[in-house]
C-alpha cells in the first residue's frame, strides 16, 4: 500500500470534502493504483535533470505595473450568496 | 539551583511592495478604497482566471534582497499554500516555497553595549496578500464577517531571519533596521498602522547551554514597534513560568492584545499548518538574468549604513548628528542639498536638527515639503557667516522665511534687520548703557567681571538686536577701564 486509508481521510478533510465509508475505502484503492502506476517513473534515470516545476518550457511571463479597470463592487458581488456593505458576508470566523 | 534561560527570536516582515498594482493583475492597490472596488476576475477566483506577474514586484524583490546581502536565486517558481479561510478566495495563496527569489542574507544591527551583531536572513520570497476581515459590530452584522477583497492579490515581500535574536530589543533592532531599509529603498511605504509592514515573531526560550531550540509559539501580525516589544516581553515570561510550572510550550500561533498586554492562544487554526504546497501550473517558472540583477543593483540608493560612515567621515558631523540626519532618507537629501550649497556641514546639520525639524513638527509637515529650501537655508547661513546678521537675528528672519516664502535677503532688507557694524552707531548706543547704570560699572569695575553679559545685552537690546555682538563687547571692555 502506498497510501493509508487515514492519508486519505486526512487530506478529504483539508479539502473540505464529507467522504462516507465506502468513498473512502473506493478512493484509498484508487489513488493507491494511480501512485502506483506514478512510481513507475521512478525507474528512469533523472541524474543531472532540473526538476521540472512547469510542464511548458517557457519562463517570464510578465505583466507591466500599469492598472486596469476593475469590476465595480456590484458586479463583483453579483455572485455573492449573501453580501452587505459593499462586502461579502460569510459567518463570522473570529469570536 | 535555578535554570536561567536564554528566548531565542526569529522574525517574518511581510512587507507590501510598492506596485501601483496587484501581483497576478491590473487591479489598484491604492489603500482605504470601498470594499471591493478593485477586483477582477483574477483577485476573485474566478473560473478561468489566470495569473500574470508584475514585474514591477519582481525588481523591488530583487531590489530588497541586494540590500539585505541576498543571493538572487537565477530561476525561482511560485507555489500554491493549500488552505481555507474566508479572505482568501482561490482555496491557495500564491507563494514561493521551495526556490524563493532571494536566500542566504544578512543585516548587522547595533546592541546596546556598541557591539554589532549578525543577523541572518534565511530567505525572501514574493507571495500575494489575502483580503480583509471585518467583524461586525452591528445588530445586523453582529454574527458576520465582512470580506473585502480589495486587498487579496497584492504583492508582499516575506522577509524570514533566522533565529538569532536573543531578546526583545535585538528583534527590535533588526526590524527598525529593516524598516529603514525597505523605506530607503522605495520598495514599501513602512506604514505598520495601515499593515504596509506587517511582523509575526517565533519565539521560543531554552535553558542556557542548551543546543537544541525550545518549541515556538508565532504571534501574528502586531502593528508597532512598541507593541511587537511588549508581546515579545510577554511570551518570554509566559513560556518560563510555563516551564518552570511543570507545563510545556505547544507550538500555536497566539494574538497579542494591545489592551491587556498579553498574548492568546489563536483557535481555529489548528490544521492550517498542513499546506501541501506544489508549484502553481498557472505560473511560469521566474528566471532572473544577471544582467537584470546587474541593472537593478546600479540603481540601489546610498543606504542608511553608508550614509551615515558618509556624514561622519567626510563632513566631520557627530555619530549621533549622523544618525538622526540619515534616519530618513529625505532629510538626508536635504541635508546633502544644502551641503552642496554651504560647505558648512555642521552648521548646516544643527540648523536642520534644530530650527526645521521643530518647525516641520509643529506645523505637521514633510521635509519634501518644507516652505525653506535647502538653497534658501543656506542663504541664511552665509547671512550669519559673514555678519550681515547675529545667529539670534537669524532665527527670526528663519521664522519669516518659513511664514512667507521670500527669502533671507529680502527680508533682512525689508525689516532692517542688517547687523549694525558701523563702529560710531554702536558706540553711542554703549556710552549710553554706561552712563545709565552707574552701580553696576561700579560693581564691574570692582571686579565682577561677570557683568559684562549685562552691559553686552542692555546694549543688544537698544539695539533691537542688530549690533554686532562681537563688537559690542569689544567696545564695552575698551570703555569700561
Amino acid at each position: 500500500m502506498r497510501i493509508t486509508r487515514a492519508e486519505v481521510e486526512h487530506v478529504g478533510r483539508l479539502a473540505r470534502l464529507a467522504l462516507s465509508d465506502e468513498e473512502l475505502d473506493s478512493l484509498t484503492g484508487e489513488m493507491d493504483a494511480i501512485l502506483d502506476y506514478v512510481e513507475q517513473l521512478k525507474a528512469l534515470d533523472t541524474e543531472g535533470i532540473v526538476p521540472t516545476a512547469h510542464a511548458v518550457p517557457m519562463e517570464n511571463a510578465f505583466r507591466p505595473d500599469e492598472v486596469r479597470p476593475s469590476f465595480t463592487p456590484e458586479q463583483a458581488l453579483s455572485n455573492a450568496p449573501d453580501a452587505i456593505e459593499s462586502a461579502f458576508r460569510v459567518r463570522r470566523v473570529i469570536e | 539551583m535555578t535554570v536561567r534561560y536564554e528566548t531565542v527570536i526569529g522574525l517574518e516582515v511581510h512587507a507590501q511592495l510598492t506596485t501601483n498594482t496587484k501581483i497576478f493583475c491590473g487591479c489598484s492597490t491604492e489603500f482605504g478604497q470601498t470594499p471591493n472596488s478593485q477586483t477582477c476576475p483574477v483577485c476573485l477566483a474566478l473560473p478561468g482566471a489566470l495569473p500574470v506577474l508584475n514585474q514591477k514586484a519582481v525588481e523591488l524583490a530583487i531590489r530588497t534582497g541586494l540590500a539585505t546581502n541576498c543571493q538572487i536565486t537565477p530561476r525561482s517558481i511560485f507555489a500554491r499554500k493549500n488552505y481555507f479561510y474566508p479572505d482568501l478566495p482561490k482555496g491557495y495563496q500564491i507563494s514561493q516555497f521551495e526556490l524563493p527569489v532571494c536566500e542566504h542574507g544578512w543585516l548587522d544591527i547595533d546592541l546596546e553595549n556598541g557591539e554589532r551583531k549578525r543577523i541572518g536572513i534565511t530567505r525572501a520570497h514574493m507571495e500575494e496578500d489575502a483580503g480583509k476581515l471585518v467583524h461586525g459590530d452591528t445588530p445586523e452584522t453582529s454574527s458576520s464577517s465582512l470580506v473585502d477583497l480589495n486587498r487579496a492579490c497584492t504583492p508582499l515581500l516575506e522577509i524570514v531571519s533566522e533565529p538569532d535574536m536573543r531578546s526583545a530589543d535585538e528583534a527590535i533592532s533588526y526590524l527598525k533596521k529593516l524598516h529603514q531599509i525597505v523605506v530607503y529603498l522605495g520598495v514599501c511605504d513602512g506604514n505598520l498602522e495601515e499593515g504596509s509592514f506587517r511582523c509575526d515573531a517565533n519565539i521560543s526560550v531554552r535553558p542556557y547551554g542548551q543546543e537544541e531550540l525550545g518549541t515556538r509559539a508565532e504571534l501574528k501580525n502586531i502593528n508597532s514597534f512598541r507593541f511587537i516589544k511588549q508581546a515579545i516581553e510577554y511570551e518570554v515570561e509566559r513560556q518560563i513560568d510555563l516551564i518552570e510550572g511543570g507545563g510545556k510550550v505547544v507550538q500555536e500561533t497566539r494574538l497579542f492584545d494591545s489592551n491587556t498586554g498579553m498574548t492568546r492562544s489563536m483557535r481555529g487554526k489548528e490544521d492550517a499548518h498542513d499546506y501541501r504546497y506544489f508549484p502553481d501550473p498557472d505560473l511560469v517558472p521566474l528566471v532572473i538574468s544577471q544582467e537584470w540583477i546587474e541593472e537593478v543593483r546600479a540603481t540601489l540608493p546610498e543606504l542608511p549604513e553608508a550614509k551615515r560612515t558618509r556624514f561622519v567621515e567626510e563632513m566631520g558631523l557627530t555619530a549621533y548628528d549622523a544618525e538622526v540626519l540619515a534616519a530618513d532618507r529625505k532629510l538626508a537629501d536635504y541635508f546633502d542639498a544644502c551641503v552642496a550649497f554651504s560647505k558648512e556641514a555642521k552648521s548646516c546639520a544643527n540648523w536642520i536638527m534644530g530650527d526645521v525639524l521643530r518647525k516641520l513638527k509643529e506645523t505637521d509637515t514633510t521635509i519634501t515639503d518644507a516652505p525653506v529650501s535647502p538653497e534658501r537655508l543656506t542663504d541664511l547661513l552665509a547671512r550669519i557667516a559673514d555678519n550681515t546678521i547675529s545667529g539670534k537675528i537669524a532665527k527670526t528672519v528663519f521664522e519669516k522665511m518659513w511664514q512667507g516664502g521670500q527669502t533671507a535677503d529680502q527680508i533682512i532688507e525689508k525689516e532692517g534687520l542688517k547687523q549694525v557694524t558701523d563702529t560710531g552707531a554702536i558706540e553711542s548706543l554703549v556710552d549710553a548703557v554706561i552712563a545709565a547704570n552707574p552701580d553696576q560699572v561700579a560693581e564691574y569695575l570692582g571686579g565682577k567681571d561677570k557683568l559684562i553679559g549685562f552691559f553686552v545685552g542692555k546694549v543688544m537690546q537698544a539695539s533691537q538686536g542688530k549690533a554686532n555682538p562681537g563688537m559690542v563687547n569689544q567696545l564695552l571692555k575698551k570703555k569700561l577701564v
